[in-house]
């Protein structure tokens, strides 16, 4: 198998950097700024979630960026953002070495427990 | 995007109410259940005038923020500038509500005009904004000095409001100092970005600073409506030092130089807040109105 690295653009999953038929030559200077994706914190969230991502010329922009694409309607109580290129993904073709091996065992998952009431975020 | 992402981003919001909409389920008077009444010892008339200068103000340059949609150069800018236009346009709305109220409570009859009768059935010489706002950007640089300039002001300006006499003046300016904070942040951000950028970048943010000062002084002019409402305005000549202390941190942060340029002059000793405007507001409101003034008492 050849080895592709591979990014998360716009949170599709997995784009390659390398060896893209339909990727332009990169130029010296970018017409597009970097893609940076965005993740956010609820005020009931526990974690940070991907909402999805936009372009900005460094992390400090994106950041403002996110705030006015995706906090419009009172989601989030935090925002992370990640430059997509810093981004390292699965492989599409990978996928069966990769998570094949676990669905069938079912020893793994803790469902042989009886889990209390009054412990929460399980 | 699958249904698994979509619904955990729905969620992020689901306890957001439905004020979240800017359109769709009418328009109530924004103002709604809050005592109206006007402090004792104040005088109705000039609050309601005050009122007047700063919903102008906003009402005014939020339209001007919005002639930029669908003309700025990346997506996201355009969502940052319509957030920040949707801001001034509630600012406007709570203002004029509040000078109509005023109004009322000025006159022997208690009839006070609506925020719309405010906005859209007022002539040019009605309109009581600073002139700085009407202007029409040439170009991004003059988008982003002006908003430094203008929110810079503002936020000074709403900081001493949130102490007024007046409650209803004093919680809408605590509620929109907080958006005109990013206001501020998000101009900053761009004029040091251009100032402190390339070349021609810096040349024209230089270029873009002398446009817009002879306009400056304007904001800190005293005038008759402020002094006549002790405790319950603000003096604008108080102003002066903390907005120039931001101005002068974004500016030699930018290595941009503060313009030497003379003030623009008063016609006849008036300025904005009398009623003496630039012939760019005849066009601003040739636009805002029409629709209004075409079909009176329509609803969407």
């Amino acid at each position: 198998m050849t080895k592709e690295t591979f990014t998360a653009e716009g949170g599709h999953g997995a784009v390659p950097v390398s060896d893209a038929p339909v990727q332009p030559a990169p130029a010296s200077v970018r017409s597009d700024w970097p893609l940076f994706e965005v993740f956010l914190r609820g005020k009931r969230g526990l974690n940070h979630v991907h909402v999805g991502s936009l372009h900005a010329a460094d992390p400090q922009m994106a950041l403002h960026h996110a705030r006015d694409l995706y906090t419009r309607r009172n989601e989030g109580v935090s925002i992370w953002v990640v430059a997509a290129t810093d981004i390292t993904a699965s492989s599409p073709d990978e996928k069966d070495p990769f998570f094949a091996p676990a669905g069938d065992k079912v020893y793994r998952h803790p469902t042989f427990y009886e889990i209390p009431d009054d412990v929460p975020h399980i | 995007m699958t249904d698994d992402e979509f619904t955990a981003y729905q969620s992020l919001g689901e306890d957001s109410e439905d004020h979240r909409w800017a359109f769709g389920t009418g328009f109530t008077d924004p103002l709604e259940g809050i005592d109206a009444s006007v402090p004792e010892g104040v005088d109705a008339a000039a609050l309601a005038a005050y009122c007047l200068m700063l919903g102008d103000d906003a009402l005014i340059y939020s339209h001007r923020l919005q002639q930029w949609m669908t003309r700025l150069p990346e997506l996201e800018e355009e969502t940052a500038l319509a957030n920040i236009a949707l801001d001034l346009l509630g600012q406007a709305r709570l203002l004029l509500a509040r000078a109509g109220q005023a109004e009322g409570a000025a006159r022997p009859d208690g009839h006070g005009r609506a925020e719309d009768e405010l906005a859209f059935f007022r002539d040019e010489h009605e309109f009581r904004n600073v002139r700085l706002v009407e202007r029409l950007d040439a170009d991004f640089a003059e988008l982003t000095g002006r908003l430094l300039v203008f929110s810079a002001w503002r936020l000074a300006l709403f900081g001493e409001l949130a102490r007024s006499r007046d409650q209803v003046l004093a919680a809408i300016a605590a509620k929109g100092a907080k958006e005109l904070t990013y206001h501020r942040d998000y101009a900053a951000q761009w004029v040091v970005r251009l100032g402190d950028g390339t070349p021609p970048s810096h040349e024209k943010m230089q270029a873009a600073l002398g446009v817009i000062w002879p306009l400056v002084d304007e904001l800190f002019r005293a005038d008759p409506v402020t002094a006549a409402l002790p405790g319950v305005a603000a003096d604008p000549a108080k102003l002066r030092a903390e907005v120039d202390g931001v101005l002068d941190t974004v500016l030699d942060t930018a290595t941009l130089d503060r313009p030497a340029a003379a003030p623009t002059g008063l016609v006849a000793g008036h300025s904005g807040r009398d009623g003496m405007h630039t012939e760019a507001l005849g066009y601003i409101l040739a636009e805002l109105q029409s629709v209004a003034r075409a079909f009176p008492d329509a609803t969407w």
